[in-house]
């Protein structure tokens, strides 16, 4: 079994490697826009096309693994969990090359107004990523149900952008093409922070073998 | 192991009336060994219930109290209710022989009457209870090697020697013998563990369509085929039934410890 146990425990640590990865890239994506800094938004679209290889080939091990050790039990939901997960992953590194691709459009023009909700969604989304991982990683059940909740002010935050500039724009159209934009940017990490959301859920369902998707959380979880 | 007991998802009430076996304080010994310690377990019927665990552990003892073989070994006895269709096949006023035709039982190794043709095999049991006539057994031996997928492969050779069949025919034509005498329930005891894996698929397949028809319990070292053929599953390990539930609930998500140490391949 020795063997088993060392080929997952890789399994485990190259899911971390492309969470790692893509934690970087949501964060240095929205400093891009922050700090106006295009070369650095371009480097993240540049980055991309690492954490696709990763999810390629940890998607690979994942079915070698099915192939060859059928695995059970808990083995069995390590394995589809992580095939599961980095699916959102990948789709959150998609996710942070829109905002970059985004914030080189804005910042050749002048600064609609200082940022202040999209870097704290940004905050919360990343520590949502970053929670749901360590939760995966070290089969914890009540670090997703947190994560999890922390999704409603996601939610609320992107309302709250939306109905900001949508002030702006009623007040003067020429601030619509940028306004959008912003919206936009608002809409990916509000995604990203819902692919942390799946991630939790999946690790629920590792843990403990039960399926929440879909479900109202009950209070106290 | 009462606590472990309590874990048990799938209560004997769950089957109600579909309950084919109801196994209430089963001990088993061989002398002074106990082999099965307090065995509580239902089987359903028109189900395959697989039954698996290490060597040692009791399976095998286990099905062969269910049709009261254990019995025929020397120094061997057993101790509690075994309810088959609501009558306790331990009472006193029961006929082994008459439960053993019920409940069949197809072993590890086959095991066709090496005197005998194919044909003879096939009616062996009908012949023992006086059935002679020609044309009633040319009917019993088509229809039932029909039944056991290999009627096309024997059908000219059915006055040939059943020791000259492949080891897989071999089984089937064990598995027909047994189904010739119209059993309610068959009981295999590891019966692919010697075939290759053409055969085992075959035989397995056999079984997913007996099940319509009579009530299955399995024996079985391969946790594959466990999963792959059963409905439910029983874990056994030294003499105790560790957990009973749904196979699709003990290979993702089993409630003990120790089977999913066992299932995963971790055990010991």
């Amino acid at each position: 079994m020795g063997v088993f146990d060392d080929e997952l425990k890789a399994l485990k640590e190259r899911v971390l490697k492309l969470g790692s990865i893509v934690e970087n890239a949501i964060r240095d994506s929205v400093r891009s826009l922050v700090e106006r800094d295009s070369s650095l938004a371009r480097e993240v679209i540049k980055k991309d096309h690492q954490i696709n290889a990763l999810e390629v080939e940890t998607d690979e091990e994942c079915i070698r693994l099915i192939a060859l050790r059928q695995p059970k039990a808990g083995d069995l939901r390590f394995i589809t969990t992580t095939m599961k997960i980095i699916t959102d992953l990948e789709r959150m590194g998609d996710l942070a090359e829109d905002i970059c691709e985004r914030a080189i459009e804005l910042n050749e023009e002048p600064q609609l107004k200082p940022y202040i909700d999209i870097p704290r969604m940004a905050e919360i989304a990343q520590g949502m990523v970053r929670d749901s991982l360590d939760a995966f990683v070290r089969g914890c059940t009540k670090l997703p149900y947190e994560v999890i909740k922390r999704d409603d002010g996601v939610d609320n935050l992107t309302v709250q952008v939306f109905n900001e500039l949508l002030f702006y724009m009623i007040q003067d159209p020429h601030t619509t093409s940028r306004a959008v934009k912003l919206t936009y940017i608002a809409k990916y990490l509000e995604r990203i922070a819902d692919h942390a959301t799946n991630i939790a859920e999946m690790v629920i369902y590792m843990v403990e073998g039960k399926i929440i998707r879909h479900m109202e959380i009950p209070e106290g979880e | 192991m009462q606590e472990i007991n309590k874990e048990f998802r799938v209560r004997s009430s769950e089957f109600g009336d579909k309950a084919k076996f109801i196994i209430e304080g089963l001990n088993a010994w061989f002398g002074r060994n106990q082999a099965l310690k307090n065995i509580n377990m239902s089987v359903k019927q028109n189900e395959v219930t697989a039954i698996i665990g290490p060597s040692g552990c009791g399976k095998s003892t286990f099905v062969r109290c269910l049709n009261r073989l254990h019995e025929e070994i020397i120094g061997a006895r057993c101790e509690g209710r075994v309810i088959f269709d609501g009558k306790d096949i331990y009472d006193p006023d029961v006929d082994p022989v008459l439960i053993r035709r019920r409940i069949g039982m197809v072993f590890q190794k086959p095991n066709p009457f090496p005197a005998m043709t194919v044909y003879e095999n096939v009616v062996a049991g009908l012949i023992l209870e006086g059935r002679k006539k020609k044309s009633e057994l040319d009917e019993v031996v088509e229809k039932f090697l029909r039944l056991a997928a290999l009627w096309d492969e024997v059908k000219d050779k059915l006055h040939q020697s059943g020791a000259r069949l492949s080891s897989g025919q071999q089984q089937r034509l064990c598995i027909a013998r047994t189904l010739a005498v119209e059993p309610d329930v068959i009981l295999f005891d590891e019966p692919t563990s010697a075939l290759d894996p053409i055969s085992t698929a075959k035989i397995e397949e056999l079984m997913q369509g007996l099940k319509k028809d009579y009530t299955i319990v399995i024996v079985t070292h391969n946790m594959q085929q466990a999963a792959r053929v059963s409905g439910y599953t029983g874990f056994f390990l030294l003499g105790e039934l560790i957990e009973f539930d749904r196979t699709n609930k003990i290979f993702t998500n089993p409630a003990n410890r120790l089977t999913e140490e066992y299932v995963t391949g971790r055990f010991g």
